[in-house]
């Protein structure tokens, strides 16, 4: 049994979650990445991907964005869009699909572009 | 002395009032219970951001070169002063307060020979305060039609500021909303955001991380920077909302026991000719009986 630490997810108008968890694994900027206890001193930024939090039971978030730090086996998720998979329904993730899919097109510079894709890939990803 | 019909028209507008003021009260009560707790949900997250912020700050090696929302531009000439007030009045001295502060603030800038651009959100302090400051008003927002203020509210503010920052407009840049410590007390604030402030950097915690940075530091705060300024600015938003329904609320209740006094004491007032009235009636009727 690895050690526990503590991961908060925090949007501006609510605490989302904190709980105590072994691993987590988010999306971030260049790639995914997986947090365990005792992780080093870290702060990153997330890019559209999802969040998975694995305690006794894993809980799955959907995020766009976000802001990552962890310190003193405390990891901290600020983003003002996180939403848990169970209450996301079909209808939905469609239609979050087809805008992601509008928007692709849309994109001037590169790193849009890559968040854009990333969206699509994400959300065709949890569609199915 | 106001006949017996003045007086019951009195009685009558003041009890009217008082209904209106009493139903003000129950519906800022309902409506502070909500405002208060989501300005208390929102509290951890513009925190917590300004503690990345904060930790960041300090383990900066390079202060040169450092983004300039967060030093600010090394001057100290312009000022852009953001206040933050409601949309709504009869609240007791909750928009009051807040541009008075603002006002002895901007009257600090400019005799200290600097510049001054102010931007409102919210009509009450807009009014207030371009009596006396119209030609230093550069924009003016107002969340008139909305019924919760949501962070995209802020960030269309947030992404003001930054653009104005960006074209040089200001040095440095300071917003004016009412703090919600309860509802009878609240504290009209002075925070200033950019550069941002380092102040309460000590209390945070002394230790010294060394952070791993994904992707580059430099990246990372030109990500997080800006979005801070619109939490800050939406943490304020959400602040004041809570204010202004306390404010609201103590003040109706106010003037409702003002009204109920008031009504006692057109009541007396109203029994007393009445029977004056009478008295003098029957004066009138024996002495004309006497003189038969």
């Amino acid at each position: 049994m690895p050690e526990m630490f503590t991961v908060e997810i925090i949007s501006p108008d609510q605490t989302i979650l904190k709980q105590e968890t072994n691993e987590v694994i988010i999306p971030s900027f260049e790639g995914q990445m997986g947090i365990l206890n005792n992780h080093i001193p870290l702060i990153t930024f997330l890019r559209p991907g999802i969040i998975t939090i694995k305690a006794e039971s894993e809980k799955r978030y959907y995020v766009e964005e976000g802001t990552v730090e962890f310190s003193n086996n405390n990891l901290l998720i600020l983003t003002s869009t996180a939403r848990d998979l169970v209450n996301l329904d079909k209808s939905k993730i469609n239609e979050l699909l087809q805008k992601a899919e509008a928007n692709l097109s849309n994109q001037s510079t590169d790193k849009d572009r890559y968040i854009a894709s990333y969206k699509l890939e994400t959300l065709k990803e949890i569609s199915q | 002395m106001p006949s017996l019909d003045d007086l019951k028209k009195r009685i009558k507008s003041v009890k009217s009032t008082q209904k209106i003021t009493k139903a003000m009260k129950m519906v800022a009560a309902a409506k502070l219970r909500k405002a208060q707790e989501s300005a208390e949900k929102g509290r951890p997250y513009s925190q917590k951001m300004q503690n990345i912020i904060l930790n960041l700050t300090k383990s900066i090696n390079d202060p040169q070169n450092a983004p300039k929302l967060l030093i600010g531009t090394g001057e100290d000439k312009k000022y852009l002063c953001v206040v933050l007030t409601a949309d709504r009045g009869l609240c007791g001295g909750f928009n009051s307060n807040i541009c008075k502060l603002a006002k002895t603030n901007f009257k600090k800038i400019l005799s200290e020979g600097k510049e001054l651009n102010i931007i409102t959100v919210g009509s009450k302090g807009h009014d207030q305060i371009k009596r006396e400051y119209s030609k230093y008003i550069i924009k003016k927002f107002s969340f008139k039609d909305k019924k919760n203020i949501s962070f995209n509210d802020a960030d269309v503010v947030g992404k003001e500021i930054i653009s104005l920052f960006n074209q040089n407009k200001f040095d440095k840049c300071i917003i004016f909303y009412n703090n919600f410590k309860n509802v009878i007390t609240q504290i009209p604030q002075a925070q200033q955001i950019i550069p941002a402030e380092t102040k309460n950097l000590k209390e945070s915690n002394d230790e010294n991380f060394s952070y791993e940075f994904e992707p580059e530091e430099d990246e990372i705060l030109e990500d997080l920077l800006p979005k801070n300024i619109s939490t800050q600015v939406f943490k304020a938003l959400l602040e004041n909302a809570a204010s202004e329904q306390g404010s609201r609320m103590t003040a109706m209740d106010n003037a409702t026991r003002n009204a109920g006094d008031l009504v006692d004491k057109l009541t007396i007032d109203y029994n007393r000719s009445r029977q004056a009235s009478i008295t003098k009636e029957l004066i009138e009727i024996i002495s004309g009986a006497e003189s038969l």
